[in-house]
């Protein structure tokens, strides 16, 4: 510590002083950022609550109503508020089961790549994929859910369940782009080979986790219990 | 930590338009600089964005200033600027969602923009609020005509558009470069090319104004 040209020894602050002064910044910090979230939340979450619905009418196109489920256990009912682990179920305008959504997540470059994708019950296959958050560099990461040639991986991505409906058959991969061999495969863009292999994890994770569940209860999802 | 001068004219804010601006003369704030300048909107948002989070946290700063310990300074300069942000980002999120999500990280990282320490450190905690205020709008608004001048030329030269408005027929070839980040570099070049040129022409210019005043 450097003594002043007086010859007399700095003043040191005392701890609780200090203290004193982090406190009173972080309550006045505490306040603002409180005052902000509760004037924001209600037009965030109704955006969100936009952008949702919008995904899920892409990735089952054609749905009139769209049905909210949430997997619990060994069970599925109609979603609460409150309910994790949801799905969503769409229906023509007869009431008839076209199509299936789920969630899925998976750590892309910068954060989290949350997607919405539309599962056909028939062909036991993928058929959309809306992303919902993906932060990763924009004019690279971002093109998984703007480049052409990469979307139309989910056209049918094969994602069919055991004979005894336990686990998908095929664990969906990506995989180097230019190299897709099995319809199980998702072809990378080159460029973007982080956010491309996140989004594979994705829904890898979501369908092993979603499907075997939901094919054990499509009788009840098609008769819209 | 008390201030002397308390006069507040236009220099004041004039300097961080021009003489001391952070990207063209103090080089400031690259990272935001060459990251969302892809297009006029991108820069104009995050510009604001800054500027906001600049001016707000140089007034409650330089409200604070005598309270605030030497050795804990920095901290306590963090965590306010790290509130105007989230308080920018809440607000993008409701307001401009479209942006915010184009922008991403970017937000975010308004945080660790050295502009706004630097700010907060060498002026805003020395100054009275008012002053810091007039003098962190001006830093503010270069920040922003800077960040402009990048993204209107690296949209129109890289979309044919500005502001989203298309300006040239369709027969107008875009220049992709210019929306990828070696693009940023490029611009960036040829703006401190520009501003460096002038900046040497008002200097002479006023130094052959001083020697004719001195002969005379």
């Amino acid at each position: 510590m450097s003594v002043p040209s007086n010859g007399m020894a700095p003043t040191q602050t005392s701890s609780a002083a200090m203290i004193r002064v982090l406190g009173l910044v972080a309550m006045i910090s505490g306040l603002l950022i409180v005052t902000a979230y509760e004037a924001t939340k209600g037009t965030i979450a109704d955006y969100n609550r936009q952008q949702l619905e919008l995904a899920v009418r892409q990735v089952i196109p054609g749905a009139a109503t769209i049905r909210t489920y949430a997997v619990a256990g060994d069970t599925v009912h109609l979603a609460e508020p409150g309910d994790t682990n949801r799905f969503y179920a769409g229906y023509d305008a007869k009431g008839k089961l076209i199509g299936l959504a789920g969630k899925a997540a998976a750590p892309g470059y910068a954060d989290l790549i949350i997607l919405l994708y539309g599962y056909n019950p028939k062909c036991q296959c993928i058929n959309g994929v809306s992303v919902l958050q993906d932060h990763d560099t924009p004019g690279f990461g971002t093109k998984v859910a703007t480049d052409s040639a990469f979307l139309a991986n989910f056209t049918a991505l094969d994602a069919r369940l055991r004979p005894d409906e336990s686990a998908v058959a095929n664990p969906i991969v990506t995989v180097k782009h230019g190299t897709k061999r099995h319809p199980w495969q998702i072809d990378a863009i080159s460029g973007a080979t982080i956010s491309s292999t996140a989004v594979g994890t994705a829904l890898r994770r979501g369908t092993g986790s979603l499907l075997p569940a939901l094919m054990r209860h499509l009788a009840q999802i098609e008769a819209q219990r | 930590m008390k201030t002397t001068d308390t006069t507040i004219d236009f220099g004041t804010f004039w300097e961080g338009v021009w003489k001391e601006n952070p990207v063209f003369v103090m080089m400031l704030g690259m990272c935001p600089t060459l990251a969302v300048t892809s297009s006029a909107t991108n820069a104009l948002v995050m510009g604001v964005s800054t500027a906001f989070v600049l001016v707000c946290s140089g007034a409650l700063v330089s409200m604070l200033r005598y309270l605030i310990p030497k050795e804990v300074r920095i901290a306590t300069y963090i965590v306010i600027i790290a509130t105007f942000v989230t308080i920018v980002s809440y607000v993008l999120q409701a307001y401009a969602p479209e942006i915010y999500k184009v922008l991403g990280v970017f937000v975010d990282l308004i945080v660790v923009n050295c502009i706004i320490l630097g700010r907060a450190e060498a002026y805003a905690s020395k100054n009275s609020v008012l002053r810091s205020v007039v003098n962190a709008a001006g830093m503010g608004a270069g920040f922003t005509f800077a960040l402009l001048c990048l993204g209107a030329v690296r949209e129109i030269l890289g979309s044919g558009t500005l502001f989203g408005v298309h300006l040239f027929s369709a027969h107008f070839q875009p220049w992709l470069v210019m929306v990828l980040p070696p693009g940023g570099f490029f611009v960036l070049g040829g703006w401190l090319l520009l501003f460096n040129w002038l900046k040497q022409r008002v200097a002479s210019a006023g130094t052959l104004q001083e020697e004719t005043a001195r002969a005379q």
